[in-house]
């Protein structure tokens, strides 16, 4: 008993970056509450996944094979973790928060009777117990949250915590098994796939973001050559989504993503309240505005005031030369 | 169609967020309510829906305390046509409770449909909307994009990581969880002002309808996150300042 479980996802045949993340977060609760950690991977009867997740820290692997799930459906998914959980009884259950955790792990919760903490972004083992930190209103506020239930469910907020270094040679049990999705009343009947392949804003590492100072949408241009650079995703503030300069998907803050990076970039963005709860956890910030008493300088680690337009042609410059030492 | 429509009432989006002194929960003295942004859209979309279909009704259900009786007469006045309060009695429900009483209500209506935002922006759980799908045994498709319905059935598109979209198929009666991009809501006209105000508002205690239900969640120690430290605003020459700001990210803050 005590044993972690995670919801691996996997893309193309590989594993995705949030399930290492998972992975040594699982190894290192298992070993708090006496057991061991786990992973569960759907649709899917690779097993040389099993050994990508070996390396941080994962023992044993469970691969769902279920032709109906090879296309992601949250009904299904629902189905086969909770048969899965019945027969292994894990006591904690990791996913991590993306479309994926966010739309099924909150069903299954539902099927298991038990509570799950979404999206979060510290925790600890106090017993038998995990104390997840959980942020509120985008993160203006913070809440420890403990759930009464079994398994403790907790959906994983990207970035949260890194994946730490692969043990080069680890192996896991691979347990291969048929699963059953039961009757599905949705279907997905078509995946289009975006016009980049550029990591999601809720999982990116770096992000440079744009502000109503932009001024149109032709000029977020420079922030896409900036990016392009340092393999960042471009963010928008809600005035410049609002103006028509970005789409909706790429709004940062409480009425769009809540974003997680290493790096965060605004340029032109003047620091509202609702757009500092999305980017707050940014480890570094930097902050460029003509405006010295933007806000935004208040949470910035580095600052320059000046026009945006005259700094991010030097900045891709600089960034450029520097990718190149 | 019989159309519901799930709305909360929350926290201002600029209100600023005080913490009460004992960590217990959040200080509601002198915060504005709204309805909670993501809800609108699905207000307008259930609205669009009602339109599309001739004969159908729209039903707004708010479960909270009485003040959230505001959010709903908003709804109506934006057109939903009656309304249903789930007063929580002070009982401080998590997202299973929630869910539960939210699930009986939706049962006993007989809705064909019903849309609510992805998640309310208080406590950011976002679990409601899968919850209910899951205790009514419905289909659910959430971060909705863009809904047909005709007969019975719907093709719902939803937004996933990084521009990609899915698109389903599935039979109602379900949820959908709405997101912005989906629709532009409308403002509540005048004549709907003075029309809300006399639109049937029913009222159902939460303990008549959660069952045996207990919260699964324990909610402690309430806080505001940690300050940053003041960071450094550079100077000189914006071209020093641009490679001085380089240098420091690759080897103060290691992040490049």
């Amino acid at each position: 008993m005590g044993n972690v479980l995670i919801l691996a996802e996997h893309q193309n045949g590989k594993v995705k970056k949030t399930a290492f993340e998972l992975a040594s977060k699982a190894s290192e609760i298992a070993s708090s509450l006496g057991g061991q950690a786990e992973a569960v991977l759907i649709g899917t009867n690779d097993e040389n996944l099993s050994k990508e997740l070996a390396a941080y820290g994962i023992k044993k692997v469970y691969l769902l094979e279920c032709p109906a799930l090879e296309k992601y459906n949250a009904e299904g998914y629902t189905k086969v973790l909770a048969d899965l959980i019945a027969e292994v009884k894990p006591e904690v259950l990791l996913a991590a928060a993306t479309p994926v955790g966010k739309s099924c792990m909150p069903r299954l919760s539902g099927k298991l009777n038990s509570g799950l903490v979404s999206d979060v972004v510290d925790l600890k083992v106090d017993g038998s117990k995990v104390i997840a930190t959980h942020p509120i209103y985008s993160g203006k506020a913070l809440v420890d949250v403990k759930v009464n239930g079994s398994p403790q469910m907790l959906t994983i907020r990207p970035n949260s915590f890194g994946a730490g270094s692969p043990q080069d040679g680890a192996t896991a049990e691979s347990i291969k098994k048929t699963a059953d999705a039961g009757e599905l009343k949705s279907k997905m009947v078509d995946l289009v796939q975006g016009a980049s392949d550029k990591v999601d804003l809720t999982e990116a590492e770096l992000i440079v973001s744009g502000g109503r100072a932009m001024k149109s949408s032709d000029n977020f241009k420079i922030l896409d050559d900036l990016a392009a650079t340092i393999g960042a995703t471009v963010g928008a503030s809600r005035a410049a989504v609002d103006s028509g300069y970005a789409p909706h998907d790429m709004q940062v803050g409480q009425t769009g993503k809540v974003v997680n990076p290493k790096l965060y970039m605004a340029f032109g963005i003047s620091g509202a309240i609702q757009h500092l709860a999305g980017m707050r956890t940014s480890k570094v910030i930097v902050a460029v505005n003509k405006d010295p008493e933007a806000p935004i300088f208040q949470k910035a680690d580095y600052g320059i005031v000046a026009d945006l337009f005259e700094v991010v042609p030097m900045l891709t410059e600089e960034f450029k030369k520097a990718m190149n030492e | 169609m019989k159309i519901g429509v799930l709305v909360k009432q929350v926290p201002d989006t600029e209100t600023k967020i005080k913490v009460l002194d004992d960590g217990s929960g959040i200080d509601e003295n002198g915060v504005k309510f709204i309805v909670s942004p993501y809800d609108e859209f699905a207000i307008e979309e259930a609205l669009k829906t009602k339109e599309a279909n001739a004969g159908s009704e729209v039903t707004v259900a708010s479960l909270g305390p009485s003040r959230c009786v505001e959010s709903i007469r908003t709804a109506l006045a934006m057109g939903c046509d009656k309304a249903i309060h789930i007063d929580d009695e002070g009982s401080g429900p998590d997202s299973y409770v929630t869910a539960k009483a939210l699930a009986k209500v939706i049962g006993d209506q007989g809705f064909d449909v019903v849309f609510c935002g992805k998640q309310a922006i208080d406590d950011d759980m976002g679990q409601v909307p899968q919850l209910v799908a899951e205790f009514l045994a419905w289909p659910q498709v959430m971060i909705l994009e863009n809904l047909e319905i005709s007969e019975g059935k719907a093709k719902a598109t939803r937004r996933v990581s990084g521009g990609a979209k899915e698109v389903y198929e599935l039979t109602l009666p379900a949820i959908f969880g709405c997101d912005k991009g989906l629709n532009t809501p409308r403002y509540a006209s005048l004549p709907g002002i003075m029309k809300a105000k006399s639109k049937p508002v029913e009222t159902l205690k939460i303990s008549d309808l959660k069952g045996d239900a207990n919260n699964k969640l324990e909610y402690s120690n309430f806080r505001m996150p940690p300050e940053k430290a003041p960071g450094k605003v550079l100077s000189g020459e914006v071209g020093d300042q641009v490679k001085e700001l380089v240098r420091l990210l690759r080897e103060e803050a290691k992040v490049l």
